[in-house]
């Protein structure tokens, strides 16, 4: 194996696994209740968060950014449900008003300031940079149980390790009343489910999710390990605890392949450079999801004529 | 400030004018064929459209530097572009009409997809050994510095044609956005019409890739038409305020970016278009916020003056501070909360009155009457004079309180 291996790509490609399957536990939810574009709502208007969370403070520390991004996300909701409310405005419409202003404000704060001291630009934020978080002092695998070594491991790595821990932590928990509100609200009203601040809490724990991935991968993952592989995993079976660790198997294979493909591809291919991780983690969501679609179990709308669904 | 002026009078240069023409026919455009997306209720399929849009604009480039050709022109990138545009439609459709994944999940999963895919054609592009740095970025958000002549000239002619069609289509495309099964049962074909509609709002995204860039393009489609929503009720109008946005949306976008050339075109765009929005968010009639908050005082108003009567007709003591104030504005009672003589008459009428509800809603137990009671409700509207003179004669005439 590559003695470089260590040190270049395993800590991106752990990088990129917690982050799919910090974003991929809430999107199962998401999709079930037909909110799939909120990923991409917040996904968009964590950039505006960040950024002014960068101007009151003026360094890129992650947590000011974090509670930036989610002051936005909140901010984002609250304004589209005032649109919604008030104007009688569809949802999906409310959404796209409000995410795309806010996401152009972001990028004109943006490129009003002077960042360029600090790593903050568009670009970074769309495609992350999943590639630069290398470890340099590892040696080998032995570095592993080396607590000098350990201790010079990328700090993204232990933001998202710590995020996406306590995402699987708060499903576990919230599990019944999260399953219970998705399927049937009015019942899980009925049993004392407070569905409201479930629904809120599940948008919320969506953009922490979100801004910690963010940091770390850009927001194409964000919003594709929000929909995809839950996405995929629904075609696959019709309970709820089976789609969530098919969604959990599609992230994790998603995030490895795709930083493979992207890294040793091209090399294969004979092009010496590598492409874009990001950007090749969806694809190969997309193309998992594609299958999925194509020859998964329960692919079909239930009661679906047969013609149609083949 | 006076630099934005000339700007706005085309004096900011012949390229600058063109671009500004072109931006405003684009919003123009993008309004109308937006406002059919957005009665059709679905606005954010237009964002997996122009998330689409990138793949195309990467492979383009890399077809056209491959057969020995400018990556960079224009008319190629765009027919890029609009190629996978349509195949990430066709995905969205195939995606929802044959497996169980709703359309938002679709959406995400092509916008998101598509747009991955992109970003990985975009890094096989700069790392190309025909080493011309394609700026193909600059579709991302939209640019309008350094743009061609010729590349206005495309804009603003496909703003044009997109323009023409909704002329022309408006009337089918109307019938499928409010009522898809009447306009089949009328012989229309829906599928056809869905088609035009997304080819069209596919052109605009297209076409706006230059301008606005495709992450924001989908601001453009949908802004001005919500914006308009706000004002009518009828499509006609709907479509021609949303174009009216959208056009100044472009024009002032473009003209702020020509004197300050460093910022992307398309957030400003965006943002003339949501201040535009937030302006009738607060302002416009009867959806209006501010008129929101009139209609809800009024109607407070109407509540805690019936309510006032009542009391005062049944003698009771009146300490809402509210009510208080409604009857004393309209001389209905004296500062020291007695009765004036019109207060007493109008108690008396409110008592009678809820004295005829109680009757008519024991004499007609159906909801055509009784789901009418809210207490505000003037019975007149409700019954005939015959039938509220038999109701009287049941109750007799008007009773003024003792007193």
């Amino acid at each position: 194996m590559d003695p470089y291996f260590v040190q270049l790509s395993l800590t991106p490609i752990v990088i990129g696994t917690l982050a799919a399957v910090a974003c991929t536990l809430p999107g199962n939810f998401l999709v079930l209740r037909r909110q799939a574009l909120v990923g991409d709502a917040i996904s968009h208007v964590v950039l505006p968060g960040i950024v002014v969370a960068f101007l009151v403070t003026g360094v890129v520390e992650s947590l000011p950014m974090l509670v930036g991004a989610g002051a936005a996300a909140i901010v984002a909701v609250f304004l589209i449900e005032v649109v919604r409310r008030l104007g009688r405005i569809e949802p999906g419409a409310a959404m796209g008003v409000v995410f795309t202003a806010m996401f152009a404000g972001g990028v004109l704060l943006l490129e009003q300031t002077d960042t360029s001291a600090v790593h903050l630009d568009v670009e970074h934020a769309l495609m992350g940079n999943l590639e630069s978080l290398i470890w340099l002092d590892a040696t080998g695998w032995r570095s592993l149980f080396d607590p000098v070594a350990l201790a010079g491991l990328p700090v993204e790595l232990s933001r998202i390790a710590l995020v996406c821990a306590a995402i699987v932590v708060l499903t576990v928990v919230f599990w019944r009343p999260l399953k219970i509100s998705t399927f049937d609200e009015g019942f899980a009203r009925t049993v004392g489910v407070p569905t409201a601040a479930i629904g809120f809490g599940l948008v919320i724990s969506a953009a922490v999710a979100a801004v910690a991935a963010f940091d770390a991968v850009g927001s194409i993952i964000v919003i594709a390990m929000f929909i995809c592989p839950p996405a995929a995993a629904r075609l696959m079976t019709n309970r709820l605890e089976v789609q969530v660790l098919w969604s959990v198997v599609f992230a994790v294979v998603s995030a490895v392949l795709g930083y493979v493909l992207a890294g040793y591809g091209p090399l294969w291919l004979g092009s010496d450079n590598a492409v874009s991780a990001a950007g090749m983690i969806a694809t190969v969501s997309g193309v998992i999801l594609g299958l999925a679609a194509l020859f998964a179990p329960h692919r079909a709308r239930v009661g679906a004529p047969r013609g149609e669904a083949a | 400030m006076n630099a934005l002026i000339e700007a706005l009078m085309f004096g900011a240069g012949y390229n600058a004018a063109l671009v500004a023409i072109g931006a405003a026919l684009l919003g123009i455009a993008a309004g109308a064929a937006g406002s059919f997306l957005f009665l059709r209720k679905r606005a954010l399929v237009s964002d997996a459209i122009a998330h689409a849009t990138l793949p195309g604009v990467g492979l383009a480039f890399i077809v056209m530097v491959a057969l020995g050709g400018d990556g960079r022109s224009l008319p190629g990138l765009l027919a890029g572009s609009a190629l996978s545009a349509a195949a990430g439609l066709l995905v969205v459709d195939w995606l929802t009409r044959h497996t169980r994944l709703s359309e938002d999940a679709a959406i995400g999963a092509v916008l998101s997809v598509f747009f991955g895919l992109g970003i990985v054609l975009l890094t096989v592009i700069q790392t190309m050994s025909s080493g011309r740095q394609a700026g193909l970025e600059s579709f991302l958000l939209g640019s309008t510095a350094g743009m061609l002549f010729d590349d206005a000239v495309v804009i603003a002619g496909a703003g044009a044609l997109v323009l023409a069609i909704v002329f022309v289509f408006r009337r089918p495309m109307t019938l499928a956005a409010f009522d898809p099964e009447y306009a089949a049962a009328s012989g229309a074909s829906v599928r056809a019409i869905d088609l035009l509609m997304m080819t069209l709002v596919m052109a605009v995204v297209v076409v706006g890739l230059k301008i606005v860039g495709l992450i924001l393009v989908v601001a453009l489609l949908i802004i001005p038409a919500v914006t308009a929503r706000f004002w009518t009720d009828r499509t006609d109008r709907l479509i021609l305020i949303a174009g009216i946005v959208g056009g100044l949306a472009g024009y002032f976008g473009a003209a702020i970016s020509a004197v300050a050339p460093r910022l992307p075109t398309g957030p400003i765009i965006v943002l003339v278009a949501f201040a535009a929005f937030a302006v009738s968010l607060l302002v416009a009639p009867n959806r209006g916020m501010l008129a929101a908050v009139v209609r809800h005082r009024a109607f407070e108003k109407r509540i805690h003056l019936r309510q006032g009567l009542l009391a005062l007709a049944r003698e009771e003591p009146i300490l809402d501070r509210l009510t208080l104030r409604v009857l004393r504005a309209r001389n209905l009672i004296r500062p020291d909360n007695v009765a004036t003589a019109t207060g007493r008459a109008q108690a008396a009428r409110a008592l009678r009155d809820e004295k005829r509800w109680e009757v008519a809603r024991a004499v007609h137990p159906d909801d055509a009457v009784t789901g009418r009671y809210d207490g505000l409700t003037d019975i007149e509207t409700v019954l005939t004079p015959d039938e509220i003179a038999a109701i009287d004669e049941r109750i007799g005439g008007p009773v003024l309180a003792a007193g």
